[in-house]
């Protein structure tokens, strides 16, 4: 996961359930498709919230890259 | 066509109010379409408070004096304390930087979740449309609450 270029960052760190898909779900929206949001966060729920929402919204989840507490997650805007 | 979600708040504490609307949001950010309908001390999370300027008899001014809460102010289902329960619950989601329930009302909204206010239980405790906040879209019944979740692929009842 160090090769992806993020075409815009989302800084969730210290936000829980929901807020960091909420955020994600409005931050998209004014993305182009194709593009990248790499999406910082420390609540751990969000290696498993992420790639549902994904799926649920048909946008690509790339993966995650996890380093201490700290997670970092991708999704390509479908 | 859009996935669907309906719930129904009967309840009226502050807990249960945020499951309610984690939930909402988190489907509406989803792509859901989203209906919550408030009934019975579920309209207490609609109510603007104060005064009440719809018409009572002497039982529904007791008991919308004894009914009291907002979405600001509502008790916990464990640990309420007289109050003092919601208020360090309060105090501990602000810590840890947890979206409050009227943020996460406004959220919804901005989300286009939809409010119905059950016109029975309005009805019975002498609740007018003016006592609720300006977000409910539509005052209707069961029928219509039916007819909404048939359409839905999620249904719950908090």
């Amino acid at each position: 996961m160090d090769n992806i270029k993020a075409d815009k960052d989302l800084d969730c760190l210290g936000l829980y359930c929901p807020v960091p898909i909420m955020k994600t779900a409005q931050l998209i929206k004014t993305m182009n498709s194709g593009e990248v949001l790499e999406i910082t966060a420390d609540d751990i729920g969000i290696l498993k919230d992420m790639p549902a929402w994904a799926k649920t919204t048909g946008n690509e989840f790339l993966g995650s890259n996890t380093e201490g507490d700290v997670h970092k997650v991708y999704v390509r805007k479908k | 066509m859009a996935d669907k979600m309906t719930l129904i708040l009967f309840s009226g504490e502050m807990d249960k109010a945020l499951a309610c609307f984690t939930l909402a949001t988190t489907a509406a950010a989803m792509g859901f379409e989203v209906t919550i309908f408030f009934t019975f001390w579920g309209l207490n999370v609609l109510k603007k408070g104060g005064i009440s300027t719809g018409k009572k008899n002497f039982l529904q001014k007791m008991f919308w004096f004894l009914n009291k809460g907002t979405k600001e102010k509502l008790p916990l289902t464990k640990f309420n304390f007289a109050g003092a329960g919601p208020e360090m619950m309060k105090m501990l989601m602000k810590q840890k930087k947890m979206a409050s329930l009227p943020d996460m009302m406004a959220s919804a909204r901005e989300m286009k979740v939809k409010y119905i206010a059950c016109t029975t239980s309005c009805g019975v405790m002498g609740v007018d449309r003016t006592d609720l906040i300006d977000e409910v879209d539509e005052m209707a019944g069961a029928a219509t609450y039916l007819a909404e979740a048939k359409g839905a692929n999620v249904n719950l009842f908090i």
